[in-house]
């Protein structure tokens, strides 16, 4: 596993304090809506969520290096604040977990977070793990037969690259020299199972050997670097030169989703020492540290995020749910609905 | 107007809709210099370059994923799948994906996706070169699935597919693809999905079948004529959506179905034409609704005594024809 040593990189020319502090309060915001969800969920009005905390640096600075106005984003169920960081509004957020008629994902037909957005190439076909990487290798393949030099993304978790779709969209990648970044957010659990019993290498990004190009890790918890690291890839992918696999070490600091209860296969000790690696706390450290960020402007922060999550909590709760009606809406486009 | 087989009919459309829409392209296995283990595309690779005509990686689940990636970025992709035998690590991207693309994500994506995928017996395929897949496929609501049986309708049929803003799947009976002949306009033409097309009209019973069966039955009714019966056969062409129009008008009219498929019986293609006859029909009929097929095994042995065992016959039609008509 890569060293963790807490240590994030300071600002660069590419990316500065400033903007630092901006992606800074994309991410608390990101924590304050992902927190509420979860109590939405207790309060039985969110049927499922899956959180982004302790993955936030990561999908915050992995955007901030790509081009929103023409590069696919393919997401999956835990890309909340990277969702947020393209541009999504907390009420838009909101209304896909509480399966809102304006969800505008899906019109409430999928889980939150599925479906696909209505102002950037973002998507998320369905719940299936790994069906996303075939999927971006056919995507950027059509960018390249028409000549556009935008980039896929493609994120998926550790669990994801123990299926046989990865090996297989890499592979096929690696032949074409796709401009595609694949995207791996390794909190080390795939639900219960740790990643010593889905992979007997070191590392996902070690992998990438085996298809002919570059693998990297990186600090999930790092902005800069991670930043870095995506910029590179970026810059590779357009130049026609090729995917890259980046590996980005995070924290799921918290169970696999509201249904389920970590305690049963991580111990005290492992969670209580996740606390540590929560990246807006070393974020806010790091801002801190390099008088980017006073205690009052943090305080600040974290207010305007609270109540801005409230305001979209009671304007959501109050829409109404889709009528009946629209669910046959869409399933072809003229014939096939009905056998 | 000339005479072509199937399988020219399939590559001869494959060419047009390629010149017709920059956004065409073909990718399979062995699709490109050896022009598909069919010769479904053989000589394009060299009209239309290698960026055209794709040569995939020996993997099923990448391309109909990678023919679906492409579909939502401006493509309009024609999968190969070399066998229907081998389409099973597939049907997560398209039972699973593919079909939900439109209504996952409430009409802002669609997926203008072909899969070509030839199928069925009679050809000593034994069990992994024999599969009939349709019923899979035809469970899924999102798919539209279409068996063409002649090359008329292949070719009518494949470039509907084509321009279809949504995944089709194009069933290709493989013991069809040089044993069947017929005329084939050289103008362009489309067939609508959905749309069952009487072959042989008749007043005494009504044969329902698709693909290789059609011709079969077709066989067979021309038998049963000579007896004096005289049967009509109604080629389904589209297994999602069925004509149930067609199928109910047809069975009323003469009175008595008789359902021809290669396929197992249990819980398939006639098991709903089936149901669709017992429902709208029920006070038409003078017989009972009677179905042939295969025995309940496993498709189909290497042997050639026992797959001709198997496989329904012209032979076997008319005995059910004549049972039938008896009744």
């Amino acid at each position: 596993m890569l060293t963790t040593t807490n240590k994030p990189s300071d600002p660069t020319e590419q990316l500065s304090g400033t903007r630092l502090v901006e992606l800074y309060q994309t991410m608390v915001l990101s924590r304050y809506l992902d927190e509420r969800v979860w109590l939405l969920n207790r309060q039985g009005k969110a049927a499922i969520a899956a959180s982004a905390q302790g993955h936030e640096a990561t999908q915050v600075a992995c955007i901030e290096a790509t081009d929103p106005s023409k590069d696919h984003y393919l997401i999956y169920y835990r890309q909340f604040a990277a969702m947020m960081a393209l541009g999504t509004t907390p009420e838009e957020m909101l209304r896909g977990f509480l399966a809102k008629e304006d969800d505008p994902m899906s019109g409430a037909r999928q889980f939150p977070l599925h479906g696909a957005h209505p102002r950037v190439d973002l998507f998320n076909f369905s719940n299936v793990i790994a069906t996303q990487l075939p999927q971006a290798a056919g995507v950027a393949l059509a960018d390249t037969l028409k000549g556009s030099d935008a980039v896929t993304i493609v994120f998926f978790g550790d669990g994801a690259s123990s299926q046989g779709d990865t090996h297989e969209a890499m592979n096929f990648a690696g032949v074409h020299k796709l401009p595609v970044i694949f995207f791996c957010e390794n909190n080390r659990y795939a639900i219960s199972v740790p990643i010593e019993k889905q992979m007997g290498v070191e590392s996902v990004a070690s992998r990438a050997a085996g298809y002919g190009f570059p693998g990297v890790q990186v600090d999930g918890t790092d902005v800069v670097a991670v930043h870095e690291a995506t910029k590179a890839a970026v810059e590779r992918a357009r130049a026609g030169d090729g995917p890259t696999l980046i590996e980005a070490s995070v924290e799921r600091l918290l169970p696999h989703t509201t249904d389920d209860d970590h305690t049963r296969y991580r111990s005290a000790e492992d969670i209580a020492q996740m606390a540590n690696r929560d990246p807006i706390k070393i974020l806010s450290e790091l801002l801190k540290r390099r008088d980017l960020l006073t205690d009052d402007a943090d305080a600040e922060i974290h207010a305007a995020a609270k109540k801005r999550v409230n305001v979209a909590t009671d304007t959501v709760d109050a829409e109404p749910y889709p009528s009946v009606d629209t669910m046959f809406d869409h399933v072809v486009d003229s014939v096939g609905g009905n056998f | 107007m000339s005479e072509q087989t199937v399988i020219e009919a399939v590559r001869a459309t494959l060419q047009s809709e390629m010149r017709r829409d920059d956004t065409v392209i073909v990718l399979g296995e062995d699709v490109g210099s050896r022009g598909g283990v069919f010769l479904a595309t053989d000589g394009l690779i060299d009209e239309f370059g290698e960026n055209r005509v794709i040569d995939m990686p020996l993997a099923e689940s990448l391309i109909c994923g990678v023919a679906l990636g492409a579909a939502v970025n401006g493509m309009r992709p024609v999968a190969e799948i070399q066998f229907a035998d081998f389409v099973w690590p597939a049907i997560n991207q398209l039972v699973g994906e593919a079909s939900k693309v439109r209504y996952g994500t409430n009409g802002v994506k669609t997926a203008p996706m072909t899969v070509r995928i030839p199928y069925g017996g009679g050809v000593r395929g034994g069990l992994y070169h024999s599969q009939s897949i349709e019923v899979l496929f035809s469970h899924t609501p999102g798919l539209s699935v279409v068996a063409p049986a002649t090359p008329y309708d292949a070719k009518g049929l494949l470039a509907t597919a084509i321009r279809t803003d949504d995944p089709v799947i194009v069933l290709e009976h493989k013991r069809t693809y040089r044993l069947v002949k017929g005329d084939v306009p050289d103008e362009d033409y489309t067939i609508p999905i959905g749309k069952a097309e009487i072959k042989r009209p008749g007043t005494d019973m009504t044969i329902v079948t698709y693909g290789l069966m059609l011709h079969y039955s077709l066989q067979a009714a021309e038998m049963a004529a000579a007896n004096g019966i005289d049967v009509e056969v109604l080629d389904l062409r589209t297994l999602r959506p069925l004509d149930a129009d067609a199928i109910a008008e047809s069975a009323s009219r003469t009175g008595k179905a008789l359902i021809v498929q290669e396929d197992t019986p249990a819980v398939s293609i006639s098991s709903e034409v089936a149901a669709i006859i017992g429902e709208r029909c029920f006070f038409d009929l003078d017989g009972p609704i009677t179905r042939l097929g295969p025995p309940e095994l496993p498709p189909m042995p290497f042997s050639p005594i026992q797959e001709a065992a198997f496989m329904p016959s012209p032979e076997k039609i008319l005995a059910a024809i004549t049972k039938l008509s008896e009744i």
